[in-house]
Formats: structure tokens, C-alpha cells, sequence
């Protein structure tokens, strides 16, 4: 049993038999981080690239210590550092790499369709580590895992994606997964935030108001404000969105139902999130980063298979 | 085998011939053909090794082997072969604890996925494995279900390093398929020994999964 993609690009392209294939790997990698000797060596001849032409620190770390992990020989790039700063086209420095034989690029690119359009050229397995606007895999995966193991499962739970749904990655391959696996979901968040068609496109509830949201869901996925991708004022000031759509300890009393929460991190303390409920009992931010590890070693195992 | 295919053909010729003499429709024809040529030569290749009764048997004795060199499981752990050997090592563990009366065993289960030889040839789900006592120094007895190429064992040699340093390792097997290894692995209780050929399969079925417990060979 193997995945029917020889690349993970994105959820889009998923089957749920693939996204179940993955959790249940990444399950028994879990508990392979659990032991004395927390490394297997499933993948000691292979060699992978983790290409960051953005930054990271979670993403590149997790999926730095998930190679390592399985024994991989790891090489890491970053554009600050690189040749990509003195003109060289992203195809070229991939094509470089990749002559001293590298087996599995992981990639992560502030341009949409990045990944898509190295896999189209060149002949090693691509993990996309999040591309512009577009998806981010791994961590609607590890999101998945993480609610999974909050809930009991994915089927029929419902899910409250709350934030800058717009610029978010992370929101577009969410509700790719979790409507593949049968979740409900709704959007919440400022009407400048949330495309316009999201409710026609992808069968999702849209609510403008966050306590209505937090009411309903079992699961809250709170979203960073994207201020990087923002090229217009969107909304008046950080103060008032955390006033109006920030989740609060009063608010969350006052729903008077037992919520989980959960942040795909860089949490910024005060705007979306208040520090007494990044860090209160509901939270299973720093479970979400644990499962991060253990997702991305069942993502690269499952990839790493050759035609000898 | 070809022997028996030789003489189907014969048979088949026979067959053709006497249908048509007696009636020479098609579906006669196709019918004898498919009982005489497909049919038969698949049941007489399905040779049972080991029954229900003789399994049970062999389980017990294997168990009490074990017991007469671990009289006490103070310092001996069990521990079943992820995905076939565990429906062995259920089974030994029961008769051990039957006898222990009430003694501590301490049985495990491992699965040898990531640690295979041939890994990126097929990429296999892995299964649960569940170790939650040390084997720092302890006496391993492996169990599985077949003893064949012994890449299994080399493999789950390596798995268990990862756990920690045991004293030693012995290899408990149902079926011992001897001739054909590929590494330098034997046995310590072997249930029982069989030749068979490399484009042979020995296939344990156990009635938790399969239809009937046995042993059977298929060509």
C-alpha cells in the first residue's frame, strides 16, 4: 500500500484513503519518538534538500529533525545565504542540487504553484512545505493528527478555522482535509478577511462573529494575522481585531462548553490569541508541534520509494 | 509438478475427445477443460503440513522447551514478530502463563518496518509495536511464524538493539523452512522442519484471521 502521489503538493490532491495512510504511519512514528533511541533507519541512503525560499523556524526545524530521525542525510538551503541572490533562477539552483544526487526536496516558497512547477521539471519526490497563499500540507496533516487525538477522530467533528482565512495556507489545506475526512467546518473572522465565495466553493459555514463560531465547534484552529501578505490596510488596527475577534479567557467562559484550541504557531500573544488561553488547559498548541515530527517522517517515508 | 501437468494434459486430451464424441457443444468442451487443466492441478498442489490438532501440539511443545531452559521468567522476556508472529506468541505466552501460575511474564510485541533491508523496494504500512518493559540484560526469545530467507530476524535483531542491550536472543519459530537462508540465522525451537522449494509458499493460517487454522505449502 503506497500513496497515489509520488509528491505531496498538496491535500487537493489526496485521496482520504491517502490522508488515513498517513495518519496511521505517522501514528506508529509516534511512538518510535517515544523510545530510548528515538531514530530508525528507514532512510540511510537517502538524501533530502529542505529548500526554504521563505522563512521558517518551526516547519524547517520539524522537518529537519523528521530526516534526521529516519536516518536521512539532510542538507539545508536558505535564500538569504544563497546563489538566489545573485540572480539565479530557482530551476538552476534546483538543477544543481539535485546533479549531486539528491533523492527528496522539501520546499518552501512565498510564490503559489512553486512546488507544482519543480515537480513538472525535475525527477525527485517534492514535499511542499508551504507555497504563497496556496497550501501547506504537513500541518493540515499534523493538525489532523492533533485533533484526532483530542476528539477521538475526524469524521462528523466540527471545526472552527478563525482568523485571516485570506492570506492562510494553512485554512486552504485544512479545509481540504478535514472536508475529505468528513469534518464540519465553519470560517470565522473579520468579512475582509474571508474570501468572498468560500462558502460556495468549499461547502464551508461562514460566520463574521467569533463567539457565534466558538459556540458551535468542538475544535477552534486559530490563524496568525498574515501582515507579511497584507498589501492594504485590511482592518483599523491590531487592538481593535483583538478586541472584536481576538479569543479571550472572558470569552471563552462565557461559551460555557469545553472547546479545544489549537494554533498552527507563530502565535502572536494579544491579537488572535490571549496568552492566558495560548497557554490554559484547552490549548494543544505544543501537542500540535509533537505531532509535526511525527507527521512529516510518515510523509517522507511514504514518499521515499524507488523503481531499483 | 510437471509430472502431474504432463498427465492433465493427457487427461484433458482424453476428456476432449470423449466429449466430442458424446456431444460436441462448446460449453462441454470449456467445462472439462477448465475442472481438468485449472482446477484440479490447484488442489493437489495445496498440500496441508499442519493441522488444527497438530499445531496445538507443537505449540505446547515448544512452549515447554522454552520453560525447560527459562525455569524462572524473572530475567526471560517474550517477545512476538509483528504482523503473523504475534498469533504464535499469543499462544506460547498462554501456555507459559498457565504455567507460571500467576509469575510475572513479561511479553512484547515488535514490528520491523523501518528496519527491513529492502525498505524503498515496497513500502509497507508499518504496525503497532509495544515494548513497556526494559530488555537491558535480559534473555529475548523472539517469535515468528516462518523461518525463511532469516532477513526478518536480521532485521528485527537490529529493532531490538534499539530497546536496549539483552544478555542474549533466542529465536523461537512454528516452521523452520531449512536450505533456504540467506544469512547466517538458525533457530534455537523450531516447531517443525520442512524442505520446500524457493517458488514454494508456506503460508500459516490461523482461524482469528483465515478461514481454518493450518499450515499449508503452495506452489
Amino acid at each position: 500500500m503506497t500513496l497515489s502521489t509520488p509528491h505531496l503538493l498538496g491535500i487537493k490532491d489526496l485521496l482520504p484513503t491517502d490522508i488515513r495512510l498517513i495518519l496511521d504511519t505517522a501514528q506508529q512514528f509516534k511512538d518510535v519518538l517515544q523510545r530510548p533511541v528515538k531514530k530508525v533507519p528507514s532512510l540511510r541512503d537517502v538524501t533530502i534538500v529542505n529548500l526554504f525560499f521563505e522563512n521558517s523556524t518551526r516547519t524547517r526545524i520539524s522537518f529537519e529533525l523528521a530526516e534526521k530521525r529516519l536516518s536521512a542525510d539532510v542538507l539545508n538551503f536558505t535564500t538569504s545565504s544563497s546563489s538566489v541572490a545573485k540572480g539565479e533562477t530557482m530551476l538552476d539552483t534546483v538543477n544543481n542540487i539535485l546533479s549531486m544526487k539528491v533523492d527528496m526536496v522539501v520546499m518552501r516558497h512565498s510564490a503559489t504553484g512553486a512546488p507544482h512547477f519543480l515537480a513538472k521539471h525535475i525527477p525527485a519526490a517534492i514535499v511542499n512545505a508551504g507555497d504563497g497563499i496556496n497550501e501547506h500540507p504537513t500541518q493540515a496533516l499534523l493538525d489532523a493528527l492533533s485533533i484526532q487525538e483530542a476528539t477521538g477522530g475526524l469524521q462528523g467533528k466540527k471545526i472552527a478555522i478563525i482568523g485571516d482565512i485570506m492570506h492562510s495556507r494553512v485554512a486552504l489545506s485544512n479545509i481540504y482535509l478535514l472536508t475529505k475526512m468528513g469534518a464540519e467546518i465553519t470560517v470565522a473572522g473579520p468579512p475582509t478577511l474571508i474570501p468572498k465565495y468560500i462558502k460556495e466553493a468549499f461547502n464551508v459555514n461562514v460566520t463574521y462573529n467569533v463567539k457565534e463560531a466558538l459556540e458551535w465547534c468542538d475544535v477552534a484552529n486559530v490563524l496568525r494575522i498574515q501582515l507579511e501578505r497584507q498589501n492594504q490596510p485590511l482592518f483599523s488596527s491590531l487592538r481593535e481585531y483583538n478586541l472584536a475577534f481576538g479569543i479571550s479567557r472572558k470569552l471563552l467562559d462565557e461559551i460555557q462548553k469545553n472547546i479545544v484550541i489549537m494554533h498552527p504557531g507563530p502565535i502572536n500573544r494579544g491579537v488572535e490569541l490571549d496568552s492566558d488561553v495560548a497557554d490554559g488547559n484547552e490549548s494543544i498548541i505544543l501537542q500540535q508541534v509533537e505531532n509535526g515530527v511525527a507527521v512529516r517522517m510518515a510523509v517522507l517515508y511514504l514518499l521515499s520509494n524507488r523503481e531499483s | 509438478m510437471s509430472d502431474t501437468v504432463n498427465a492433465s494434459v493427457n487427461i484433458a486430451h482424453l476428456s476432449v475427445v470423449f466429449t466430442s464424441i458424446l456431444k460436441p457443444g462448446l460449453t462441454i468442451y470449456l467445462f472439462t477443460f477448465t475442472v481438468i487443466l485449472i482446477i484440479l492441478p490447484k488442489i493437489i498442489c495445496l498440500k496441508t503440513i499442519l493441522n488444527e490438532q497438530q499445531i496445538s501440539l507443537t505449540l505446547k511443545r515448544l512452549a515447554h522447551q522454552v520453560l525447560e531452559n527459562h525455569i524462572d521468567f524473572t530475567d526471560t522476556v517474550i517477545i512476538g514478530l509483528q504482523p503473523r508472529g504475534i498469533y504464535v506468541s499469543d499462544k506460547i505466552v498462554e501456555v507459559l502463563r498457565t504455567n507460571l501460575k500467576g509469575k510475572a511474564l513479561n511479553y512484547g510485541i515488535l514490528d520491523i518496518t523501518f528496519y527491513r533491508d529492502d525498505v524503498r523496494r515496497e513500502i509497507k504500512v508499518p504496525n503497532k509495536t509495544d515494548i513497556n518493559f526494559s530488555i537491558e540484560n535480559k534473555n529475548v526469545i523472539l517469535i515468528d511464524d516462518v523461518l525463511y530467507t532469516g532477513r526478518t530476524i536480521r532485521a528485527a535483531l537490529d529493532a531490538l538493539l534499539d530497546f536496549g542491550r539483552p544478555l542474549k536472543v533466542e529465536l523461537c519459530v512454528l516452521i523452520d523452512r531449512r536450505f533456504s537462508r540467506q544469512l547466517p540465522i538458525q533457530p534455537d525451537y523450531a516447531g517443525k522442519v520442512i524442505d520446500a522449494l524457493i517458488s514454494q509458499k508456506v503460508i500459516v493460517k490461523w482461524k482469528e484471521k483465515d478461514a481454518a487454522t493450518e499450515v499449508v505449502i503452495t506452489e
